[in-house]
């Protein structure tokens, strides 16, 4: 009942027209998808993720003035949508734990037991050369989403929410060294990944 | 030897300079292991790069 009564104050003093609220809709269809796709990524969760995305697209509808003055709509929707997902993130905290998958340490597979490497790893190249194309930014995307949920959700929150390790341990009550630990097997796995879907079929330095 | 280091811990060391600080001394042993391996030169490049590639990537999903 609340939240009907709310509905309607607002609405009475809707600055918009009816083009107005069709133009809008029209653009934040568009760009639902893709807000829900970064909103999974980060939560593992298509409950949690889903209602990020509505409360993401409540609060700027609730804004008008800046909806209107946005010549980056979607720029403006990912910093909304990063604030809910830290939202979302503590009040699931509890509910965010480690699989089995998380668990496996995939740098033992990498060393033999003197400590040296098994296989050298390989020279990837002038960083130049992946980094500007489109096709490397989906490829790293993909791995990211392969990653085991926690330590998909600890990457993202390092390195898309970019809070740093203080926050994310305080955020989900786990150990500095417990945080380690993961980042360190997501970071050896994204390596891996790269490796296996993109600087293995490059020729690294080659023609693009 | 205290600056002597594998190469599966001076893995760990860079990884670990990801997310925090090394203490002085692991920074001198990770450096002159750097000047005696041929395998760990790479992979530090490896984890530069893909630090660079996270900066891009993200915002690219912001554009």
């Amino acid at each position: 009942m609340m939240q009907r009564t709310e509905l309607c104050r607002k609405s009475r003093r809707s600055p918009y027209t009816a083009t107005d609220m069709n133009d809008i809709a029209t653009q934040l269809d568009k760009l639902r998808p893709v807000l829900l796709k970064y909103a999974q990524l980060q939560l593992r969760n298509s409950a949690w993720a889903e209602d990020a995305v509505s409360e993401t697209l409540l609060a700027a509808l609730e804004k008008p003035q800046s909806f209107a003055g946005q010549s980056q709509l979607k720029t403006w929707l990912i910093g909304i949508l990063k604030h809910k997902l830290i939202d979302q993130i503590r009040r699931n905290s509890r509910e965010m734990s480690t699989s089995a998958e998380d668990g496996e340490d995939i740098a033992e597979d990498l060393f033999k037991p003197d400590g040296h490497w098994r296989e050298a790893p390989q020279d990837w190249g002038d960083p130049e050369h992946c980094l500007r194309q489109l096709d490397f930014m989906r490829v790293l995307e993909a791995c990211v989403e392969h990653l085991p949920g926690q330590q998909g959700r600890l990457f993202m929150m390092r390195e898309w929410l970019e809070l740093d390790t203080e926050e994310i341990c305080k955020e989900l009550a786990i150990s500095p060294t417990n945080l380690w630990v993961m980042l360190h097997r997501a970071r050896l796995r994204l390596r891996e990944c790269l490796q296996l879907n993109w600087f293995a079929g490059v020729a690294v330095g080659g023609s693009s | 030897m205290i600056l002597r280091r594998t190469c599966k811990e001076v893995t760990h060391l860079v990884l670990q300079a990801e997310d925090t600080a090394l203490p002085l001394a692991d920074r001198v042993a990770v450096r002159l292991h750097m000047y005696a391996c041929h395998a760990c030169p790479p992979f530090l490049k490896q984890v530069l790069l893909m630090r660079r590639a996270s900066e891009r990537w993200r915002r690219y999903t912001e554009e």
